[in-house]
């Protein structure tokens, strides 16, 4: 079984990730340049964080439209499981894979630090390990993490259970002070509608090794392997 | 055809860049002003006339420049032409 990380001019989790994927899932991870045309044969597609294409224009527009991003919009359509963390997750909502958008935080600067999270949907096959409401410890590093959309798109996120993740405190309190960037409702992740996209600004695989101290990760890369069995 | 695609943040998004404009210029003691937003333009020359100009600079807006969740667009013509 493989994992296909798409890697773009300026992508820089692409080897954490693959570092997390070889240890936690039953997945070879493969790396493949955004000019190809086709992804090979796998089982997950990741498209990981960076600063793909300096940010030009918007975080992951440029990124959005490369060679091999037609198979992925394919592919996910088709229901392969994919997976996009923080620049990731930016290029799949540029590319229409996920709804909404990421804006500029509102406190304006660049954010790095962990953060907790709560886990609103453990439903998804990128959730299953963790409890419902679990609340974890992952680390963010972003400028662009705001999460937007308009009403009617928010609802239909809601009525549809897409949301996984929302940004909280130590005690899982959801509200204005427990939001780092300004993200509507404190949405951290968002999955599409039928479950096999998930967009997520926190980077799980900087929380999944002993140098960084934190393993909350884990069980997110533990999710995807027990549902690819 | 030169033209300008000028890009602005739509009414009701947020737009952190233009409040930290707006506070910095209430700083250097500026009054009687509201509502700054920061847009941007971006200059194309096409090798079209107008009418064909203006449908491919809209086709290229909808497929990368804007981002219609969050952005409003227009396409203006330099005045000399």
């Amino acid at each position: 079984m493989k994992a296909s990380i798409i890697v773009f001019p300026g992508s820089n989790c692409d080897r954490d990730i693959a570092v997390s994927i070889k240890k936690l899932t039953n997945l070879e991870p493969i790396m493949v340049w955004h000019k190809e045309t086709s992804i090979p044969d796998s089982d997950l597609i990741v498209i990981p964080g960076g600063f793909t294409f300096g940010d030009y224009l918007r975080c992951g527009s440029i990124a959005a439209n490369s060679p091999i991003m037609k198979d992925v919009i394919k592919k996910a359509t088709d229901g392969a499981p994919t997976l996009g963390i923080c620049n990731g997750f930016q290029i799949l909502t540029e590319s229409g894979l996920l709804p909404g958008t990421l804006i500029k935080n509102d406190c304006l600067s660049f954010l790095c630090k962990t953060v907790s999270i709560r886990v609103e949907n453990n439903q998804t096959n990128f959730s299953k390990k963790y409890k419902q409401n679990e609340i974890i410890n992952i680390p963010i590093a972003h400028n662009e993490g705001n999460f937007f959309a308009n009403e009617d798109t928010l609802e239909k996120i809601k009525d549809s259970n897409q949301i996984v993740f929302k940004y909280c405190n130590q005690n899982g309190e959801v509200n204005n002070e427990t939001n780092p960037n300004g993200s509507i409702e404190n949405i951290a992740g968002i999955t599409n509608e039928q479950g096999n996209v998930l967009g997520m600004m926190p980077h799980p695989e900087r929380a999944t090794c002993e140098i960084t101290k934190l393993s909350d990760g884990e069980n997110l890369f533990k999710s995807i392997s027990e549902f690819l069995l | 055809m030169k033209l300008n695609v000028k890009i602005m943040p739509k009414n009701g998004v947020l737009d952190p860049q233009g409040k930290a404009i707006e506070n910095s210029l209430s700083q250097l003691g500026f009054k009687n002003f509201s509502e700054i937003r920061q847009g941007k333009i971006i200059e194309i020359d096409i090798d079209a006339d107008k009418d064909q100009a203006i449908n491919i600079a809209d086709e290229m807006c909808k497929k990368l420049l804007v981002n219609l969740i969050i952005e409003d667009y227009e396409i203006i013509f330099d005045r000399e032409e």
